[in-house]
């Protein structure tokens, strides 16, 4: 067996342990807040008052407009200066809950306003309060849209998670680097950790596929959308 | 059974509704018929109040709603006088999500917190009636487009309205596909259910409607019994309306 490929089988287990225990975990969990986060920020921007759709916009304007790896930062070694101490894997699961949160509202606000005005009209008129419309109605046919956008949120999402290892937290390209540190192979290493992730992008792709598919049991509804 | 009085509705400047006061008496059959742009669907969703009138007075049964500048009205309030009615969409509306019959339950599980098994039961009688209970488990998007509007009538009718609201329930079918709908609203108005309808169908129109309401600019023109307004309209402007429905009719029936 070539020096490269021992050295690949050696690192694995460390680095699925890692990936196991916290890229997984942080993903998602970051993707299941972020997602409430999203919803109520959307929900916030298109039916709030005033004051919280002011509110809605400058968090999202925030979120968007700056680097996530400065907001993590701002967050593990930025906050403890303001009294606030959070431990690494905290502060990446709020950073990234955060930075999902604003991306996913934008997606989910744009799904919800495509449901045409018409399937609003047709639950009110069966009697249904706006909760009702909006649970039974219109969330079903917006969630539908929303897979594609949303997966790719979760994609990068998964990714992006490598980006705690600059707070410390030892997820999968952490553990990684360590073995760099002390292997000093940083090729072998960091194509074995890319190949990682790209596996993990690609069976979230493949889940997406099978979701949509599942979505879309109920045949072209666009053609009934007229 | 329903009364309007002195309904007003604007859009912004663009007054819609100008002083509309008509009435419908339980188990009649009202056609709402007029030109373009002249009010029949903006009169119809003051009925259900999908639009809020800025004055008049909305009355269904014993629930009577005032509206006027100053005046609130609670989402409660609106919400009850609407579950007095039902209403049939021109391109149907129906829950893309959920079943012919799924569609139909859906008021009675959701509005009115029937048991599932009971709402079944009175969704598959209703779906018998307007001739889809082989259908009862198929997609809208695999259904004609009458089917579907037969499927919606069944749900507007599930939670028995006081009042079922057609808008233009015919306008988006071919001939034959908008006769299946003629005759199940037929045969609704025969058994008594009481409808108001906007159309421009005349077929419909005339062999369903008892009484007929011109409405033109916002303002009814001329009312009166089916009969009389198609066979003898007092007004000019009500003749050379239906002539032209005629018209329309007949040269769309003829083959090209
Ligand atoms: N939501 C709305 N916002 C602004 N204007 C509206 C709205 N709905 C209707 N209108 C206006 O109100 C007027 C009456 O419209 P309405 O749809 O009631 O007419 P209609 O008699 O049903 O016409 P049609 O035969 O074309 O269906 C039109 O001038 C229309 O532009
Ligand atoms: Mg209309």
């Amino acid at each position: 067996m070539p020096d490269w490929l021992q050295l690949m089988l050696n690192s694995l287990p460390t680095l699925l342990w890692a990936a196991l225990i916290f890229t997984a975990p942080l993903t998602l969990l970051s993707f299941v807040f972020g997602l409430a986060v999203g919803l109520a920020t959307a929900l916030a921007r298109l039916f709030g008052p005033k004051p919280l759709v002011a509110v809605a916009r400058f968090y999202v304007w925030i979120f968007r407009g700056t680097p996530l790896l400065v907001q993590l930062f701002l967050i593990f070694y930025g906050l403890p200066s303001a009294g606030i101490l959070l431990d690494a894997f905290t502060a990446a699961l709020i950073g990234f809950t955060l930075n999902v949160g604003a991306y996913s509202s934008e997606i989910i606000r744009a799904v919800i306003a495509s449901v045409p005005r018409g399937q609003w009209e047709a639950a009110y008129s069966i009697g249904m309060t706006w909760n009702q419309a909006m649970r039974r109605t219109i969330l079903p046919q917006a969630a539908r849209t929303a897979v594609p956008p949303l997966s790719n949120t979760f994609i990068s999402l998964v990714k992006d998670t490598s980006l705690a290892a600059a707070i410390t937290v030892p997820e999968m390209f952490q553990a990684a680097q360590r073995i760099v540190a002390t292997t000093y192979e940083p090729l072998i290493l960091y194509i074995e950790a890319a190949l990682l992730y790209l596996a993990m992008s690609s069976v979230l792709s493949a889940l997406q596929v099978r979701l949509e598919a599942r979505l879309n049991r109920y045949g072209g509804f666009l053609e009934t959308r007229a | 059974m329903i009364e309007l009085k002195a309904i007003e509705k604007r859009f912004g400047d663009n007054v819609v509704l100008k002083d509309v006061s008509v009435a419908m008496a339980e188990r009649s059959v009202t056609a709402l018929v007029g030109p373009s742009g002249g009010g029949k669907s903006t009169l119809l969703r003051c009925i259900n109040l999908l639009e809020l009138p800025n004055a008049g007075t909305v009355k269904i049964g014993e629930e009577e709603l005032v509206f006027g500048a100053g005046r609130r009205v609670a989402t409660r309030d609106i919400q009850r006088l609407r579950r007095q009615t039902g209403m049939v969409f021109q391109n149907f509306q129906l829950f893309p999500h959920r079943t012919a019959i799924e569609n139909v339950m859906e008021g009675l599980t959701v509005v009115l917190k029937w048991p599932e098994p009971k709402a079944r039961e009175r969704a598959r009688e209703l779906l018998e009636k307007v001739g889809m209970a082989a259908k009862a488990d198929a997609w809208p998007a695999t259904l004609s487009g009458g089917q579907q509007q037969r499927v919606a009538i069944a749900r507007a009718l599930a939670p028995s309205p006081r009042v079922l609201l057609c808008d233009e329930p015919t306008s988006a079918l071919d001939p034959e596909l908008a006769q299946e709908v003629v005759d199940v609203l037929d045969r609704l108005a025969e058994e008594g259910t009481t409808m108001v309808m906007a159309t421009h169908d005349l077929r419909l129109a005339s062999k369903v409607a008892d009484e007929v309401i011109f409405l033109e600019a916002g303002t009814v023109v001329e009312k009166g019994p089916a009969a009389e307004v198609f066979g003898n309209p007092q007004r000019e402007r009500t003749k050379r309306f239906i002539a032209t429905l005629r018209h329309e009719q007949e040269s769309a029936a003829r083959p090209a």
